[in-house]
């Protein structure tokens, strides 16, 4: 057993609506420097539809991520050692700023300088890449956002490809078209794409609390990276010639706020905690058939009240205010206690630590000549009003290619407990449920009223509190070892520099 | 006298001068270290160009590097008449290759403007005095043939007594005019490298062979 901490996360997409106020907050404090003006480190995408960049979740475009050989190992994608270095001068997997969108801002000067004329003056738009005026934009930040452009983009999602011919096309019919939001940052993942395809070593994870980061001093540009993230969360800012990722605001973390884009969503989907892993068992979790990879990763995550664990992660020298914070971690509640909250995309094998409760699905039920189904009974014999499974409008298939590496029994049956907690509730406040329904309810969901009072709980009544356990990191103390704070105060970062850095040569 | 300051003068000036700078740069601003790839803005062009020219490049490079590392090794290779040919070839195809490489990534820097914006004054400079040399060197390998044979006769000693400290040029200066050029740029580019992103070259990362998949950095305990 090596026992670690690792501040994780949980995005409960049901209250997702898509308003991007995460990205606005990430993009105000960390990107909108001359470089970074693409990225967008947290993203909030439709899906279905392509994503950013696009078409991101295809692996055999990008070669992000691991793959089991026949040896029943894992190896990268994207290269072998050799090969990495032989693809140094030109890395053929690479994302262009095309697959992303060239950033423009426009030319508002012209609205006031513009001579008198017989036309209303216009702000044209203008690279903020190459300073040029851009006459044709072709694509930009949420550019297929609730399904604009669809099925032009949308049917282009890789998670489509498991579903039939007429599943597809229902998808798209008029009164049938579904879609939900799929907010995105760095996974922090336990086993990352990006540190093992780095040939400098310039990115690494953070032992204490499991952040992934990237050196801006060690990192030479050579790309790797950015191939070997599966989910395309590292970028390249084209001016200083770096990689940058999401860096979980760590600086606010350390001085016990949550990260930026979860303090400001609105939507309150969002919830931050420690969840205490066995380092040992990371490298066989990455690597088990994909049906059991879901499995396996709650596996790795331990119970911080078992007498083991917490003698094992001080003997690691995992401090007790850390184990104090994994017991009241929210995140420890919806990943391993309730099981309702699965990784993104499993398969790609880096065993993220960003989990999602999936939303649930439409309440609306099949269509009958005409009419919606509302009042029918269906198959488990529960009102199909609230969503049922078989009627769902958004295909558990296409779910399960998101959240399970295509398990669909695990998807299932995170859906047959969040039904029953909407059941349960609606037969309390509204009472139009039999009791023997709520049991029946209960019983598919494999849980019970105790469980279901506190995922109603944490779901929607949560405080601040609550949502966001940040643990002390006591990072003040391993700085001082290095620097004197006062010395560095008013400096860039926490003491590193003296100035931003700038490239001169 | 002028020949002294040519061969034996500055060839030690761009020496220290490259390695007390890179050294220096590596120190202060690690940040700086390293070629700022523009693939991300251009990436069909790019292929045409870097990728003969690096290999092209890394090819002649070493045919250099070796004679004057194993000089015996090396007459041994070229006293036999097939072999000589054979280097010949092999040597002006990768010349080739690298020069046509590089002047697709300078026609590359000078149309794209994506590419354009991101190029610096010392990239030009450094790209004119690397077209210079692989230029001057494709000329003179064209036009005094057998070079991998005399190389090691008449650069491989003067080369040699420069890094033994007793300088000796006799073997260079009766060389024709353009030969010297090709030796002297040599020693530009050698200058140039600290100034530039040529530094990036310090940088391969042999290391990525051996070392494991993951970094964990811990603050508090030297693990
Ligand atoms: S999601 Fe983050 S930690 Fe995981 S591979 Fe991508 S950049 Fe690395
Ligand atoms: S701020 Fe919250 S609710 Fe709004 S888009 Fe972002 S994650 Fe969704």
């Amino acid at each position: 057993m090596d026992i670690r901490a690792h501040v994780s996360m949980v995005f409960h997409l049901d209250k997702c609506i898509g308003c991007h106020t995460c990205s606005i907050a990430c993009k105000n404090i960390w990107t909108d420097r001359k470089g970074t003006e693409y990225m967008w480190w947290n993203n909030v995408e439709t899906k279905p539809g392509t994503g950013y960049p696009t078409l991101w979740e295809d692996q055999d475009k990008y070669k992000g991520g691991w793959e089991r050989g026949k040896n029943e190992k894992i190896h990268l994608r994207l290269h072998n050692r050799l090969g990495g270095l032989t693809n140094l001068f030109y890395n053929p997997y690479l994302p262009t700023i095309d697959d992303y969108y060239e950033p423009w801002t426009y030319d508002y000067e012209n609205l006031f300088n513009a001579p008198e004329g017989d036309d209303q003056p216009t702000a044209r738009a203008i690279s903020m890449i190459t300073g040029k005026p851009m006459d044709n934009i072709e694509a930009g930040p949420n550019w297929d956002d609730d399904l604009g452009g669809s099925p032009l983009y949308a049917r282009n999602d890789v998670n489509l490809d498991e579903l039939s011919e007429g599943e597809r096309e229902q998808l798209n019919e008029i009164e049938r078209v579904v879609f939900f939001y799929l907010p995105r940052i760095c996974n922090h993942c336990l086993n990352p794409g990006c540190v093992a395809a780095c040939p400098a070593g310039a990115i690494y994870k953070r032992g204490e609390d499991g952040i992934v980061l990237i050196s801006q001093e060690k990192c030479r540009a050579w790309r790797m990276c950015i191939s070997g993230c599966p989910y395309k969360k590292t970028y390249y800012n084209w001016a200083s010639g770096k990689s940058e990722k999401c860096i979980l605001c760590y600086p606010r973390l350390e001085s016990g706020q949550p990260p930026a884009c979860f303090h400001s969503c609105v939507g309150r989907i969002r919830y931050l905690g420690v969840l205490l892993y066995d380092a040992d068992k990371i490298v066989n979790c990455a690597s088990v058939p994909e049906q059991d990879l879901v499995a396996a990763q709650r596996d790795l995550i331990q119970d911080p009240f078992d007498p083991q664990v917490i003698q094992s992660a001080r003997a690691n020298g995992v401090p007790d205010a850390m184990i104090t914070a994994a017991q009241n971690s929210p995140v420890y509640k919806f990943v391993k206690k309730w099981q309702i909250a699965l990784p993104l995309h499993p398969d790609f094998r880096t065993v993220p630590m960003l989990y999602y409760v999936p939303p649930m699905l439409p309440v609306l039920a099949k269509m009958e000549n005409g009419n919606y189904d509302i009042a029918g009974l269906d198959k488990e014999n529960l009102p199909a009003m609230l969503s049922s499974l078989e009627k769902a409008r958004m295909p558990i298939k296409y779910m399960a290619s998101m959240f399970s590496a295509g398990n669909v029994k695990i998807v299932e049956e995170v859906y047959r407990k969040l039904i029953a907690v909407r059941i349960f509730k609606r037969a309390q406040k509204v009472k139009d449920y039999q009791p023997a329904e709520v049991e029946a309810a209960l019983a598919q969901g494999k849980t019970n009223a105790e469980e279901v009072e506190a995922i109603f709980r944490l779901t929607s009544l949560p405080t601040y509190e609550e949502r966001f356990v940040v643990p002390p990191l006591g990072r003040e103390i391993s700085i001082e070892a290095l620097e004197r704070p006062l010395d560095r105060k008013q400096a860039t970062g926490f003491g590193i520099r003296s100035q931003t850095p700038k490239r001169e040569f | 006298m002028f020949d002294s300051a040519l061969f034996i003068g500055f060839p030690y000036v761009s020496v220290v001068i490259a390695v007390v700078v890179s050294i220096y740069r590596y120190r202060t601003e690690p940040f700086t270290y390293s070629s700022q790839s523009s693939e991300l803005l251009e990436n069909r062009k790019l292929f045409f160009g870097s990728v003969p020219w690096h290999y092209g490049i890394i090819i002649i490079l070493l045919a250099h590097l070796i004679p004057f590392l194993f000089p015996g090794l090396w007459g041994m290779i070229t006293a036999d008449q097939t072999r000589l040919y054979i280097m010949e070839l092999i040597g002006l195809s990768f010349a080739l290759m690298a020069t046509i490489g590089l002047v697709i990534l300078i026609l590359r820097r000078l149309t794209n403007v994506r590419a354009r914006t991101v190029t610096s004054i010392p990239d030009w400079l450094l790209l004119f005095f690397l077209l210079l040399q692989v230029g001057l060197g494709f000329w003179v390998a064209y036009y005094y043939r057998w070079g991998s044979d005399w190389f090691l006769h008449i650069a491989v000693p003067w080369l040699m007594s420069l890094v033994t400290l007793q300088p000796d040029i006799s073997s260079v200066i009766a060389l024709p005019d353009l030969v010297k050029f090709h030796f002297i740029n040599g020693f530009i580019v050698i200058l140039l490298l600290p100034f530039t992103r040529l530094v990036h070259l310090l940088t391969f990362p042999f290391t990525y062979i051996w070392r494991r998949n993951q970094i964990v950095i811990w603050n508090r305990r030297g693990r």
